[in-house]
C-alpha cells in the first residue's frame, strides 16, 4: 500500500458477463499529479476507470472483484454508498454529455442541487468559480442562460469539466477526454489538465501517445486488461522497461 | 430530522416501492378479470352449450357468427390491408403515398361506434336492404385494413435494403421482387401484425351492433341478421335472468380463449425468427 | 424491355389502387355521417351542441349532445387522472428499476390488459368493479362528502365513477408501452452524466430521464386520451344509462352518458328519421373532438420537438 497514493486498486478484476476484461490490476495514482493510462483498444483502459468511482457496475452484467482505496478506505466495502463516491471521485466522458435539458448555469449547478443547495449568491459563486477553473467563464459568462447544447464541442467539454469540478471532487476521471474534438479545442483542455492538478487528482484516458506524454507525470501501460507497466512518464516514454511497452511506444501495434 | 442525503436515499427507495405498487394496482383487474371470466364462465362450458342455439339455451350461432366474422373480414381486409402497406413502404416516397399514411393514421384512431354508423347506413340501407353479415365483415374491415397496413409497412420497412438491391441486381422485377423476396422476409413482422388485428376485431362490439344486429339463429344468410360473441355477451348481460347472465359469461369465456389462442399465436410465430 | 416495364408498372398501379381504400373508407365515413346528420343540424343547427334535451316525441322534438359531450370529457378525465400515474409508474418501473427477471413476465401481463375486448371489460364492470365500487368506495366517499356536490347522490355503481375507473385501466397498456418506449429511448450518456454527479437512480429518472423524455411522454397522455374519449362497450354497460337534462355529469355518483355510449344505446331502436339523424349527429360530433385530439397531439409534440432541436426520439 503506497501511501503517497490518494487511489490505488489492489487485486483489481472485472468482467462482464463470463468475459473478463481486467486481470489483478494493482495500481497507485498519486495525489495532486496527472496520470494517463494508455494502450490499445480494448485493453480495458476505460473500463479500469470506471471501477474508480462505482460507475462499471451500472452496466448489466457487469462484475468486479479486489479493492479500490480513495484515502485507505475501500469504495467497495458493503456500508459505502455509490452515490458518495460519485461525489469524491468525478468523471469527465469520451463524448461531451452536458445535459440538453438544462441551461449553462444549470448544468454546472446541478450536482449541488442535488445536495439542497438552493438558488443564491453561493450558487451564483460556485458556478462561477467552476467555470473559472474550467476556463470557460468569459466565454459563457453572458449566456448562462442558454442551452447547455447550444455551444461548441469542445466549449461542452469544459462545461463537462466545470459541472464535474462544482462538486470540488477529490480525484476527476477523464475518459479519452478530447477523442471526440478538433485540435484547437484538445490544445486547451490539455492545458487545463495540467492546471487542475494543482488542486486535484487526474486520471486521464488516452489512445494518443503524444497527449500522454505531453500532460502527465505517471503513465500506465494497458495491455489486454493487464497492467504491463507504470511509471513516472518520462521512465516510460524514454525507457521503457518491458519490451510490450517499446512496442506500442515505438507504434509496432495498436 | 433527516438529513439532506439520508433524504435522498429514503426518496430513492420511496419511489422505487410506489412505482412497484403500480404495477401491481394495474395486474389486479386483469387476474380479476380472468379469474371471474373463468370460474364464471367454465360452469357454462358444455356440449349443449356450445351448439345449441339461444332458444335451447346456448351460444352456437354465436360462436359461428364470430367466426364467419373473422373469416369474411380477413378474406377482404387482410390482402387488401397488407397490399396498401407494400404499396406504402416500397413505392410510397411520393405525395400521394404521405396522404394515404396520414389518413391511415387518422383512421386507426376513429371511434369504431363510428365506423359501426357509417357501415350501417351504406350496407345496411344502400346495399342490401337488411342487417347482413356482409354489413358485419365491412365494418370489421375499415377497422382491420388501417392496422394491417401500418404494421405491414412498418415490418417491410425493417426489411435491410440490401436485399432489395440483391435481387434487383440479379434481374428480378420489383413486383417479382417484393412478393417473393421481400414479403417472405418480412414473415413472422407481418404474421404478428396480422393476428393481432385479427384478435382485435375478434372482440369488437360496437361495429357488429348495428350491423348484424345479433340473432338467436345460426346463419341464415346474407340478407338476415347474425350473431356473434361479442354481441351475445353485451345482450345476455343485459337481461334480467341469472340464467341468461351466466351464459354471457359462458360466451365470454369463450372469446377470450379465441383471443388469448390469436396472441399467443403471435408470440410464437414472433419467437421463430427472433428472440428478444 | 416493354415487358418488363408494363409488369411493374401495373403492379405499381394496381396497388396504389388498393392503397386508395384508406380514402375510400375516410370518405365514407365523412359522407354518411354529414349526409346523416344533416336533418337534425338543419333544424336545430348550433344548439344541437348546447341543448340537453333529447326528446324525440312527434311535434315537441329536441335534440341535444351537451350532456354526452360533458359526460365523454369527465369519464376520459377521470381516467386520466387516474390512469397516467399509473401508466408511468408502470414504464418507469419497467424501464429502469425492475431487475432482469421478472422484465418480461411483467410487461406481458400489461400488455394483456390490452387483449380484453371491450365487452368483457363492461361485462366484468357490470357485476364485479359495479359492486366493489359502490361498497368500498362510493357510499363511504358519499356518507363523508356527500356534502360535496361532486359526491352527492345515492350511489349504486353504475355511475360516471365507475366509468371513469373502468376507462383508467384500459388506456394503462397504450400510455404505459409509449412511455416506456420513450424512456428506454433516452440516449444513456444522459444517464452517465447524471450518475458521475452522484444522483441517485430516482433522482436520474425524474431530473432527466423523465424531462428529456417530456414531449414523448405528453405524446402517450393524448394518445391515452384519444382511446378514452373513443371507449363504447366497457363505458355502455358501467354508465347507467341517463339520457336527456338527467344525464349532465353534475355528481360522480350518478348515472351518466359518453356519446359512444348514447349511440351504442339508443340508436338501433329510435324510430322516427329525426332522431336517427340525431344519433349520427352525435356520432360527428364525437368523430371531431377525436381527430380534433389527435390533432393537437401532433401539433404539441412537434412544437416541442422545435424548441428542443431534436432532443427527442
Amino acid at each position: 500500500m503506497n501511501n503517497n497514493a490518494k487511489i490505488q486498486s489492489i487485486e483489481l478484476n472485472a468482467w462482464f458477463g463470463s468475459k473478463q476484461v481486467l486481470k489483478d490490476i494493482n495500481l497507485s495514482v498519486k495525489a495532486n499529479a496527472v496520470t494517463a493510462i494508455i494502450g490499445p483498444s480494448g485493453c480495458g483502459k476505460s473500463t479500469y476507470i470506471r471501477t474508480l468511482n462505482r460507475m462499471h457496475e451500472l452496466v448489466p452484467n457487469a462484475k468486479m472483484s479486489g479493492k479500490v482505496l480513495l484515502d485507505s478506505q475501500d469504495i467497495y466495502a458493503s456500508d459505502v454508498d455509490p452515490v458518495i463516491i460519485r461525489r469524491r471521485v468525478g468523471m469527465v466522458f469520451q463524448k461531451p454529455n452536458p445535459f440538453p435539458t438544462m441551461s449553462i448555469y444549470d448544468n454546472v449547478a446541478a450536482g449541488i442541487r442535488l445536495t439542497g443547495a438552493k438558488k443564491g449568491k453561493n450558487l451564483d459563486e460556485i458556478v462561477e468559480r467552476s467555470l473559472e477553473q474550467a476556463t470557460l467563464w468569459d466565454e459563457v459568462k453572458e449566456d448562462l442562460k442558454k442551452p447547455g447544447t447550444s455551444i461548441s464541442g469542445g466549449q461542452q467539454q469544459r462545461l463537462c469539466i466545470a459541472r464535474a469540478i462544482a462538486l470540488q471532487p477529490e480525484v476527476i476521471l477523464m475518459d479519452e477526454p478530447c477523442s471526440a474534438l478538433d485540435p484547437i479545442a484538445t490544445a486547451k483542455i490539455e492545458r487545463l489538465v495540467v492546471e487542475l492538478k494543482s488542486n486535484y487528482t487526474v486520471v486521464i484516458v488516452t489512445h494518443n501517445m503524444q497527449q500522454a506524454s505531453r500532460v502527465s507525470d505517471f503513465t500506465a501501460f494497458f495491455y489486454l486488461g493487464a497492467l504491463v507497466e507504470f511509471g513516472e512518464t518520462n521512465d516510460i516514454f524514454e525507457s521503457p522497461k518491458n519490451q510490450l511497452t517499446e512496442k506500442y511506444i515505438t507504434g509496432e501495434f495498436g | 430530522m433527516l438529513s439532506s442525503y439520508a433524504f435522498r436515499k429514503f426518496k430513492n427507495k420511496l419511489f422505487f416501492f410506489l412505482c412497484l405498487i403500480c404495477v401491481v394496482i394495474a395486474v389486479v383487474p386483469l387476474l380479476s378479470i380472468l379469474f371471474e371470466v373463468i370460474s364464471r364462465g367454465a360452469s357454462q362450458l358444455n356440449l349443449q352449450f356450445l351448439t345449441a342455439n339461444a332458444l335451447q339455451g346456448g351460444i352456437g350461432p354465436a360462436i359461428q357468427g364470430t367466426l364467419i366474422m373473422i373469416g369474411l373480414t380477413s378474406l377482404f381486409g387482410i390482402p387488401v390491408g397488407i397490399l396498401s402497406g407494400v404499396y406504402l413502404s416500397e413505392f410510397g416516397n411520393n405525395k400521394y403515398a404521405s396522404g394515404i399514411r396520414l389518413v391511415n393514421n387518422v383512421l386507426t384512431q376513429f371511434p369504431s361506434i363510428v365506423i359501426g354508423i357509417t357501415a350501417f347506413s351504406l350496407i345496411v340501407i344502400y346495399v342490401t336492404g337488411s342487417y347482413s353479415p356482409l354489413a358485419g365483415a365491412v365494418a370489421l374491415s375499415f377497422i382491420l385494413i388501417p392496422i394491417v397496413a401500418r404494421t405491414t409497412e412498418e415490418s417491410l420497412k425493417l426489411v435491410p435494403n440490401s436485399i432489395r438491391e440483391a435481387s434487383l441486381a440479379l434481374g428480378v422485377h420489383k413486383w417479382r421482387t417484393t412478393l417473393s423476396v421481400i414479403l417472405p422476409a418480412a414473415g413472422s413482422g407481418l404474421v404478428t401484425g396480422t393476428l393481432i388485428a385479427v384478435a382485435r376485431i375478434a372482440g369488437e362490439t360496437a361495429p357488429l351492433l348495428f350491423t348484424i344486429l345479433g340473432n338467436s339463429f345460426f346463419f341464415q344468410g346474407f340478407n338476415q341478421p347474425m350473431d356473434a360473441l361479442p354481441i351475445r355477451i353485451f345482450f345476455d348481460s343485459r337481461q334480467p335472468s341469472a340464467e341468461i347472465q351466466a351464459q354471457a359469461w359462458g360466451a365470454a369465456l369463450v372469446l377470450i380463449l379465441i383471443v388469448l389462442a390469436l396472441n399467443i399465436g403471435v408470440r410464437v410465430a414472433s419467437r421463430g425468427r427472433f428472440s428478444r | 424491355m416493354t415487358k418488363k416495364i408494363t409488369g411493374d408498372s401495373i403492379f405499381k398501379v394496381v396497388i396504389a389502387i388498393i392503397a386508395a381504400s384508406a380514402l375510400v373508407i375516410f370518405i365514407a365515413n365523412a359522407y354518411i355521417l354529414t349526409t346523416g346528420s344533416s336533418i337534425v343540424f338543419s333544424r336545430f343547427g348550433l344548439s344541437f351542441l348546447s341543448n340537453t334535451n333529447w326528446n324525440p316525441v312527434e311535434g315537441r322534438e329536441s335534440f341535444g349532445v351537451l350532456p354526452y359531450v360533458l359526460g365523454t370529457l369527465v369519464t376520459s378525465g377521470i381516467a386520466l387522472l387516474i390512469g397516467v400515474p399509473l401508466s408511468l409508474g408502470i414504464a418507469i418501473f419497467l424501464a429502469e428499476m425492475s431487475p432482469r427477471g421478472v422484465r418480461v413476465p411483467l410487461s406481458y401481463l400489461v400488455e394483456l390488459l390490452a387483449a380484453v375486448p371491450s365487452v368483457i371489460y363492461g361485462l366484468w364492470g357490470l357485476f364485479v368493479l359495479r359492486f366493489w365500487m359502490q361498497d368500498y368506495i362510493e357510499i363511504p366517499l358519499n356518507k363523508y362528502l356527500g356534502w360535496i356536490p361532486l359526491f352527492s347522490g345515492t350511489p349504486f355503481g353504475l355511475d360516471i365513477f365507475t366509468a371513469g375507473v373502468i376507462l383508467s385501466i384500459m388506456i394503462i397498456p397504450t400510455v404505459a408501452s409509449v412511455s416506456r418506449e420513450v424512456i428506454s429511448a433516452v440516449p444513456n450518456s444522459i444517464r452517465e452524466g447524471a450518475y458521475s454527479i452522484g444522483a441517485t437512480k430516482w433522482e436520474v429518472i425524474r431530473h432527466w430521464v423523465l424531462s428529456y423524455g417530456r414531449s414523448g411522454i405528453f405524446g402517450a397522455i393524448i394518445l391515452g386520451l384519444g382511446r378514452a374519449v373513443g371507449e363504447t362497450m366497457a363505458v355502455t354497460m358501467v354508465i347507467g344509462n341517463a339520457i336527456g337534462p338527467n344525464a349532465m355529469p353534475t355528481s360522480f355518483f350518478r348515472p351518466g352518458q359518453t356519446l359512444p355510449s348514447l349511440i351504442a344505446n339508443g340508436f338501433i331502436e329510435s324510430p322516427t328519421p329525426i332522431e336517427k339523424s340525431a344519433y349520427v349527429g352525435a356520432a360527428l360530433v364525437l368523430l371531431l373532438i377525436s381527430i380534433i385530439i389527435n390533432v393537437l397531439a401532433y401539433f404539441m409534440v412537434t412544437r416541442v420537438l422545435k424548441v428542443k432541436g431534436g432532443a427527442v426520439e
